[in-house]
């Protein structure tokens, strides 16, 4: 192990590691980050077929938990919310009051063509992709994706977690 | 017990309501009964309650829209199933665009309130005797009848005020985000 000058080891970037001392040094952003990528809880919206392989990655095959990534039922103890499927008018004033209800941080993956841009359905009754009354994080596109495709959208949204700074803070 | 050839039982109705049938069409084996709907209701009871057809079960109810040049415009179609002798038949009434109406089969069947409903919000066929005629999948305040031929596909220039009411509260709710994105 290669100690610096003030004889702590590097085990990580941005991670400094007192031997023998049991004891890490970083930074508050690289720990909360840490905490919030690696417990991300989301909120199920399931609107359509998208949701059929919502549910594939959340089973036993492709597991999400084991990235930490369990689905709750509930808005006021999720992290992010999974839009999808094709959103109708009638359903916009749902899917936001949902959102509103989420504590913050909290993040949006668009997921399928319907969900990103309308995807097919280009009528009277469908929203042109949810961004028009939602703040979206990641992209998905697909119709739909495969699991696999979601689960790389998370990791995505994981990797922009990571990159946060003063998350914490009123400073952000 | 194998049922009715269709065939029999059209020509069984005309015999029955030789004013009410207008027309019996046949089109690659499937036989399309039409039906003046001022009769419809006295057409289904006896296809319902005859014990050698028993039409228990509507499979189904929907309108049609045959377009402006076409009159009469409208009609709306039954399709009926016998679960006692497994057999089918598939009845039109035609409603006229200028006196939208038909009667409900809600009496017979009483599941054709749902299909009646749909069929209203759809076409904007009204159901008379309907116990509760309101629209089942648009808004309730959504304004005209999105299967009509000459209903815009991506919808009128007037935006439903539901939607309008969400795009303004996503604009006010921006200053309230912790995270600007």
């Amino acid at each position: 192990m290669k100690k610096d000058d003030a004889g702590l080891v590097e085990v990580e970037d941005g991670v400094r590691a007192i031997t023998g001392a049991n004891t890490i040094i970083t930074s508050v952003d690289k720990i909360v980050n840490w905490g919030r990528a690696s417990s991300l809880w989301p909120m199920t919206f399931g609107l359509a077929c998208c949701a059929i392989e919502m549910m594939a990655a959340g089973a036993a095959h492709l597991d999400l938990d084991r990235f930490g990534i369990i689905f709750r039922a509930s808005p006021r103890q999720s992290d992010c919310m999974i839009v999808a499927g094709t959103v109708t008018m009638k359903m916009a004033p749902v899917v936001r009051k949902v959102y509103d209800q989420m504590p913050e941080p909290r993040y949006v993956i668009a997921m399928g063509s319907c969900a990103c841009s309308g995807g097919i359905f280009k009528t009277y009754s469908t929203v042109q992709g949810v961004d028009t009354f939602l703040p979206v994080d990641v992209y998905i596109p697909g119709c739909p994706p495969r699991p696999e495709a979601l689960i790389d959208g998370l990791l995505k949204l994981q990797n922009l977690i990571r990159k946060e700074e003063f998350s914490w803070s009123r400073w952000a | 017990m194998s049922g009715m050839e269709v065939q029999k039982i059209a020509e069984r109705l005309a015999r029955a309501f030789p004013d009410a049938i207008r027309e019996v069409v046949g089109f690659r084996g499937q036989v399309t009964v039409i039906v003046d709907r001022a009769s419809i209701l006295d057409v289904l009871q006896l296809l319902k309650n005859e014990p050698d057809l028993a039409f228990s079960h509507l499979a189904d109810l929907c309108g049609i829209d045959l377009g402006k040049t076409h009159e009469p415009r409208f009609g709306v179609v039954y399709t009926l199933y016998s679960i006692q002798h497994r057999h089918r038949i598939r009845l039109r009434a035609e409603v006229p665009a200028d006196d939208c109406a038909i009667d409900s089969a809600g009496e017979l069947w009483e599941g054709a309130a749902w299909h009646e409903r749909e069929c209203y919000d759809m076409f904007g066929i009204a159901f008379r005797r309907h116990p509760d005629l309101r629209r089942v999948l648009m808004p309730e305040d959504w304004q005209g009848h999105p299967l009509r031929k000459d209903y815009p596909v991506e919808g009128p220039a007037e935006q439903w005020p539901g939607y309008t009411e969400v795009l303004r509260k996503a604009e006010e709710f921006k200053k309230h985000e912790l995270r600007k994105r």
